[in-house]
């Protein structure tokens, strides 16, 4: 999984990073810190068409819903199977075992609109950062 | 709410020492959760776990018609219990809904203690005052005089037993007064997690003293501070019931299932006739629980449906640790039994439900 360094970012903390053909989407160790524990992520099936910035699964921890925001537009042709039996990987490895899902991207260079890791560091820094996960 | 209306208990400092979460619960500001609430929930179902309820309320009832004033006021009956023993209640209002629910305690002849929710607090102090309008009875509102802590598992009691040689012969909704670090106290086992336990009540200035004193001993048999996060989910596998969620001034302590609360044989009490008409004319709607067959999180607020017939509404729901799966409870209209096929609207999609007794889960 690529590292944490080469993902580009959303400001609603998810992390997309090309890889071969595919584009590995999931959300930041900060996301997973502010949502709490995850019991259930309601991923969506392969064939989905997403967009960037749209809602397209749900994440749950025990005390709330959050959206998940594709960072990129394009169709998902695998899903972290994982998940479904051990939702806490997300918080255990939110940028490496616990992925989200796979997209085939219809514009590659569309993720190249988000932040790179030392612009997302600090994004973190400021209060804007804080509320939306 | 703005910041300058935020309460803080007593034992705040150690929250932020133990890095909890705060949050804003009722004006309140108290730990959502320490470490994680998964981890604080299965420690009081293994273990035991300690909870800052400083926010709960306390009002004393003394004089010669406390124990009338305490009857007319309830609906279970306070006339049961002697000194040292304690019951939950409901204090229905004239329609039927309720006031409040609370846990009365029987200090001695004309002399009680009754523990009341945080955000009812002032609320219920006004009612009493009212009710008790010509009987001879000193009502005591001494919510910001004490801190409450409650001590919560299957290890709660053995635990306690060393420094409070006592607690060891107490059964379940027993009352004690004695002194701690001090300090004229209560310990009560009560509690809101299903669990064996009990709650101490202490003057605010040592209630901070004695949750690090509880917290230094204890961690050596795994007693985790936990926070409202938890407290939730506990309380809710043990299907009790959250005051201003599932229960309040418009619903009846019958619809919401809990007829044992109700004594109609002991005399009269505000509401009865309501209750009374309620329990011979039967109910519209009930309390209803029920369990996800499909992996998912139902939430308050969740439509149920029984095929295309929407029955109602959740009021409490949650992610159970226990039995790992969503669980919930709300007012539905008929006469659902358990083992009833429902369905939950979750985000636009119906997942596959089940009705079930109450409490959700049990050892």
């Amino acid at each position: 999984m690529p590292k944490p360094e080469s993902c580009r970012y959303m400001k609603s903390h998810e992390w997309v990073c090309l890889e071969g053909g595919s584009a590995v989407v999931g959300i930041s160790d900060h996301a997973q810190h502010e949502i709490t524990e995850v019991v259930y992520i309601d991923l969506p099936k392969v064939g989905l068409k997403v967009s960037q910035g749209k809602p397209c699964c749900v994440i749950e921890s025990v005390k709330a819903a959050f959206d998940f925001y594709s960072p990129v537009s394009g169709e998902v042709v695998a899903v972290n199977d994982k998940l479904a039996q051990d939702p806490g990987l997300v918080n255990r490895s939110a940028q490496d075992e616990g992925w989200f899902f796979k997209v085939k991207p219809a514009d590659p260079k569309e993720a190249d609109s988000l932040m790179g890791h030392p612009q997302y560091q600090e994004f973190l820094k400021t209060p804007a950062a804080h509320g939306s996960h | 709410m703005g910041t300058t209306t935020v309460r803080r208990t007593p034992i705040y400092e150690s929250h932020k020492r133990l890095n909890a979460r705060l949050v804003d619960f009722h004006g309140w500001e108290l730990p959502i959760q320490y470490e994680g609430i998964l981890k604080e929930h299965l420690a009081v179902r293994e273990r035991c776990g300690m909870f800052d309820v400083s926010h709960m309320g306390q009002v004393f009832v003394e004089g010669k018609d406390s124990l009338a004033f305490l009857q007319k006021v309830n609906s279970n009956d306070i006339g049961r219990i002697g000194p040292g023993r304690a019951v939950y209640s409901h204090l229905p209002n004239e329609k039927g809904g309720v006031v409040d629910d609370v846990i009365v305690s029987c200090l001695g002849p004309q002399r009680y203690l009754v523990v009341v929710n945080a955000a009812t607090a002032d609320k219920d102090f006004a009612w009493f005052t009212r009710q008790a309008q010509g009987m001879d009875v000193k009502l005591s509102n001494k919510s910001d005089h004490y801190g409450m802590i409650a001590v919560q598992g299957p290890k709660a009691l053995g635990m306690l037993s060393a420094d409070y040689p006592a607690v060891a012969k107490m059964k379940r909704f027993c009352a004690l007064e004695l002194s701690v670090f001090g300090q004229p106290s209560f310990i009560t086992t009560t509690g809101y997690t299903g669990e064996e336990g009990l709650e101490f009540i202490v003057p605010s200035e040592i209630a901070c003293r004695l949750w690090d004193d509880l917290l230094a001993k204890g961690r050596s048999c795994g007693l985790t501070p936990c926070g409202l996060g938890a407290r939730d989910t506990l309380r809710l596998e043990a299907g009790y019931l959250l005051y201003g969620q599932d229960i309040d001034d418009d619903h009846s302590t019958l619809e919401a299932g809990y007829g044992w609360v109700v004594k109609f044989d002991k005399g009269e009490f505000l509401g009865k006739s309501v209750l009374v008409g309620q329990r011979d004319g039967g109910l519209q709607r009930r309390m209803v629980g029920l369990k996800l067959l499909e992996k998912g999180v139902p939430r308050p607020g969740c439509a149920v449906f029984a095929g295309e017939l929407r029955l109602g509404v959740l009021t409490s729901a949650t992610f159970s640790p226990c039995l790992q799966a969503g669980i919930g409870m709300g007012y539905l209209e008929g006469d659902v039994a358990p083992g009833t096929k429902l369905a939950v609207e979750l985000y636009g999609r119906r997942l596959a439900a089940e009705a079930v007794k109450m409490p959700f889960f049990k050892k």
